[in-house]
């Protein structure tokens, strides 16, 4: 085990540092020139020559490169090209507000999908599981931002109950008021991510339900529910889990749309902000930690996979082989 | 059993508290005319969809910075008022020599900067240089570069040396911020004279600004003003429903209008803005060279029903690049107005009987694709076909602004008083006529604002006459605020935003 956690723990740095590359170039790639973003039509080329020194970008590419990753090493994610901000505290501020939206939304997720994704595999010849396969079939086909658009008319312009959106500038110092804030979100996510969650529960369990060592311990004299507990939830699990996994990496990264609708100042927003302005910085910083991210989520699912299903510990270390 | 009571209780006691609070309420609100009481101590919330990308107003802060820090945390030694005239703020006074190149200010007595300095002719002449400095960013950069020397001969009189006359010259230094000479980090945080001092800025969300005790002048109607940022309209239209804020400084979703009007709690005002939608043709590229051709196409398009498709009963049609805030505006909409047989009689008079094609460059964001497409289907009934070509702001920069590579082009011009831009032969749409040239030219050497005004009147008019570009209408500027709220500015001249006298009741 330990040589495994070794051995993914290179493979997340090696990642990290691929990622870094492609991530700076592909950005330098991109048509336009920052310094447009930071000079107002009508700058002479004096202007503009002397915004691209000031933020750098006159540089060679390879003094770039090394100037970031040097910053990076030390833990600074640079200063953003139009605020002059640095960008390392302005991310973990808005991480304040992406990652409890996005681990608030896998939760509720989660406990919705499971149960419902196995009544709709096991009770699938009544009404009810039909229901519930037709509804996730649904569900999968609804635009975020359409279904934030009715939860908000709905809940914010009629009803009152909660805000229609934005984020208390203060951020967390009123609890209160920042889950209030987060419900509506939150609440679209989890209904989105449920519905494809509550498809692959229901797939998983179905392909347990039809397994032989099912009706083994059945025979056995097991009865349903011990059979389940002991066998059948963990061969369901497995797979449920990677896909977990790919679900909640791309919430996070996917929750652009939603904090666009609510206005919620979080990585997302951060993101597409940065894009429209060229800030290079910005853009590169938020990046890096959603990939970060990523790669851990992965690597958590990884680890709790092996630990649910002893078969793949030889498989996944290499060492078997 | 208990809890049960004690809910009781408290659910009692929130009614009765309810009735007596509204029962004061509405006392308090007899007594005052127009329903509800001043509260000078009041929060006001405003929505805004331009946050500033930093707190610099000479490094490419943008228009969010305007419209939060102008006029609010930093004053000028003049101060463009909301109806387009200019006032002295920080300028107790001021005298032009004779010959008008040198012009001497006296400084407003107890005044002080937010971090306790009184203001000294010092600060004056470094605010100044800031603008003109080599790294400056500042969009009035080029204005004042007439500047030969600054002096300061005592802590109150600044004497400014022109190298040539420029009766603008007063008018250009309402958008200078006065700063205090030894601050830092003005990115970040600032040092001004305004009604206000920033409180915080908490990046894509909000920004707040508290009432200062020390100011010079009348204190802010208001404790604390919240600009509060949306990416989105509807976001923003949806927080003033719920509201969450008290006003949206410039509605851009006109379809979201109707639902303000109808409900009594909202007013939604028109106001008169400076930008105005152009569609400018490249006057050096052939067949835009002929001003029959320019005539034509100007006459083809008919503004009014564009303007209204895109913003109902809201904006205004204009002849010329000139909005009515500027000094020297006359209704010129009758010149080139739409009329399609007059625009086929020039058309054939100019060679082109069966038409023409041409490329329009069109910025890939609203307003321009939906103007494009209604210029296409008009131009079409006189036989020009139109190509829409959707290009980037970054490329229209590029493309356009910088290599004067187009046929014509769509772009909104947001300043105020702009008409001098035709002037100058070199601007993009290649506009050269010298006479025009000259008119501004004196105008800005004019010995006195009428004259100046006479001029660019005549400039006015025959830009106008030449079809020098398309004007096609001009913005509306629409605030739409709760009824709780009372003066706030409603024509946001170059998204100033004053906040220092908005009243909130209750």
């Amino acid at each position: 085990m330990a040589r495994y956690l070794l051995r993914r723990f290179a493979f997340l740095l090696v990642s990290l540092a691929l990622a870094s590359v492609v991530l700076f170039a592909l950005l330098r790639l991109l048509p336009g020139d920052p310094a447009n973003a930071l000079t107002s039509v009508g700058a002479s080329p004096e202007q503009i020559a002397a915004a691209r020194h000031s933020i750098g970008s006159d540089r060679p590419l390879p003094e770039q490169f090394t100037h970031w990753i040097g910053q990076l090493a030390s833990g600074d994610l640079g200063t953003s090209f139009v605020s002059s901000l640095p960008v390392g505290p302005e991310v973990s501020a808005r991480l304040n507000v992406t990652v409890p939206l996005t681990l608030a939304a896998f939760v509720l997720a989660v406990l919705v999908a499971v149960p419902a994704g196995f009544v709709a595999a096991y009770k699938r010849r009544t009404w009810y599981g039909a229901l519930l396969s037709g509804v996730s079939q649904l569900g999968i086909a609804v635009p975020v931002f359409w279904l934030g658009m009715i939860l908000i008319w709905i809940f914010a312009l009629n009803a009152r109950w909660l805000p229609s959106g934005g984020f208390p500038p203060d951020g967390w110092a009123d609890p209160a008021e920042a889950v209030r804030a987060l419900v509506l979100p939150v609440v679209t996510i989890a209904l989105v991510m449920s519905a494809s969650l509550i498809r692959y529960v229901r797939s998983a369990t179905l392909d347990v339900l039809g397994s032989d060592h099912l009706r083994t311990a059945r025979a056995l004299g097991s009865s349903f529910g011990r059979a389940m507990w002991r066998h059948g939830l963990r061969n369901a699990a497995v797979p449920v889990i990677s896909i977990l996994g790919i679900e909640l990496a791309s919430t996070l990264l996917g929750a652009v749309v939603v904090e666009s609708v609510y206005a919620l100042p979080g990585l997302g927003s951060m993101l597409a902000n940065g894009i429209s302005q060229h800030d290079y910085p910005v853009i590169q910083g938020v990046l890096f930690v959603s990939t970060l991210a990523v790669l851990l989520i992965g690597f958590v699912a990884d680890l709790v996979q092996r630990i649910i299903d002893p078969r793949l510990r030889g498989r996944l270390s290499g060492g078997a082989r | 059993m208990s809890t049960k009571k004690n809910a009781l209780f408290a659910a009692t006691t929130v009614a009765a508290l309810a009735v007596t609070l509204t029962a004061c309420g509405g006392s308090g609100g007899t007594s005052a005319s127009g329903g509800g009481t001043w509260n000078k101590d009041a929060i006001v919330n405003i929505g805004s969809l331009y946050e500033p990308q930093n707190l610099d107003n000479t490094a490419g802060g943008g228009q969010g910075v305007t419209e939060v820090l102008n006029g609010n945390v930093y004053e000028g030694l003049f101060r463009l008022t909301d109806d387009g005239k200019v006032d002295k703020l920080l300028a107790d006074d001021y005298r032009t020599s004779a010959d008008g190149l040198t012009y001497t200010f006296t400084l407003r007595d107890g005044v002080k900067f937010h971090s306790g300095k009184a203001l000294t002719s010092e600060d004056v002449k470094y605010s100044l240089e800031k603008v003109l400095a080599d790294d400056s960013q500042s969009a009035r950069k080029s204005n004042l570069e007439v500047v030969k020397d600054i002096a300061t001969p005592d802590a109150r009189t600044v004497k400014v040396t022109l190298s040539q006359k420029s009766v603008s010259f007063v008018y250009n230094l309402s958008y200078v911020w006065i700063i205090n000479a030894q601050a830092k980090n003005l990115k970040t945080s600032e040092d001004g004279t305004g009604p206000y001092t920033l409180n915080k800025w908490t990046r894509g969300s909000a920004l707040s600004l508290n009432r200062f005790a020390g100011y010079w002048g009348d204190a802010a109607a208001n404790k604390q003003v919240v600009f509060h940022y949306y990416k989105d309209a509807t976001a923003l239209n949806n927080a003033l429903l719920t509201n969450a804020v008290d006003v949206v400084t410039s509605e851009q979703s006109p379809d979201a209008l109707e639902q303000f009007k109808s409900n009594g709690s909202y007013k939604v005002n028109d106001g008169d803005s400076t930008t105005k939608l152009l569609l400018a043709f490249n006057d050096k590229a052939k067949p835009f060279t002929d001003v029959k051709v320019r005539q034509a196409v100007s006459a083809a398009i008919d503004d009014k029903k564009l303007l209204e498709s895109v913003w109902g009963g809201y904006g205004k049609q204009i002849g010329s690049m000139v909005p009515p805030t500027d000094p020297w505006y006359e209704d010129l909409t009758s010149v080139n107005a739409y009329d399609v047989t007059k625009a086929k009689k020039l058309l054939a008079e100019a060679g082109y009987a069966k038409g023409f094609s041409f490329t329009l460059d069109t910025p890939n964001y609203d307003p321009h694709p939906t103007a494009a497409t209604f210029i296409k289907s008009q131009l079409a009934k006189v036989g020009i076909t139109v190509k829409i070509n959707t290009i980037t702001p970054d490329e229209w920069y590029t493309k356009v602004y910088k290599n004067h590579d187009f046929s014509a082009t769509l772009q909104e011009h947001v300043n105020d008083r702009d008409l001098v831009w035709y002037g100058n032969p070199d601007f993009y749409w290649g506009y050269d006529n010298p006479q025009v040239t000259q008119w501004v030219k004196e105008a800005e050497e004019a010995p006195g604002t009428a004259a100046q005004t006479a001029l660019l009147k005549k400039v006015n008019e025959q830009t106008a006459k030449d079809a020098a570009s398309d004007w096609l209408y001009l913005y509306p500027q629409i605030v739409v605020a709760s009824t709780k709220l009372s003066g706030y500015p409603v024509n946001g001249l170059n998204s100033q935003f004053f906040a220092y006298d908005i009243k909130k009741t209750g």
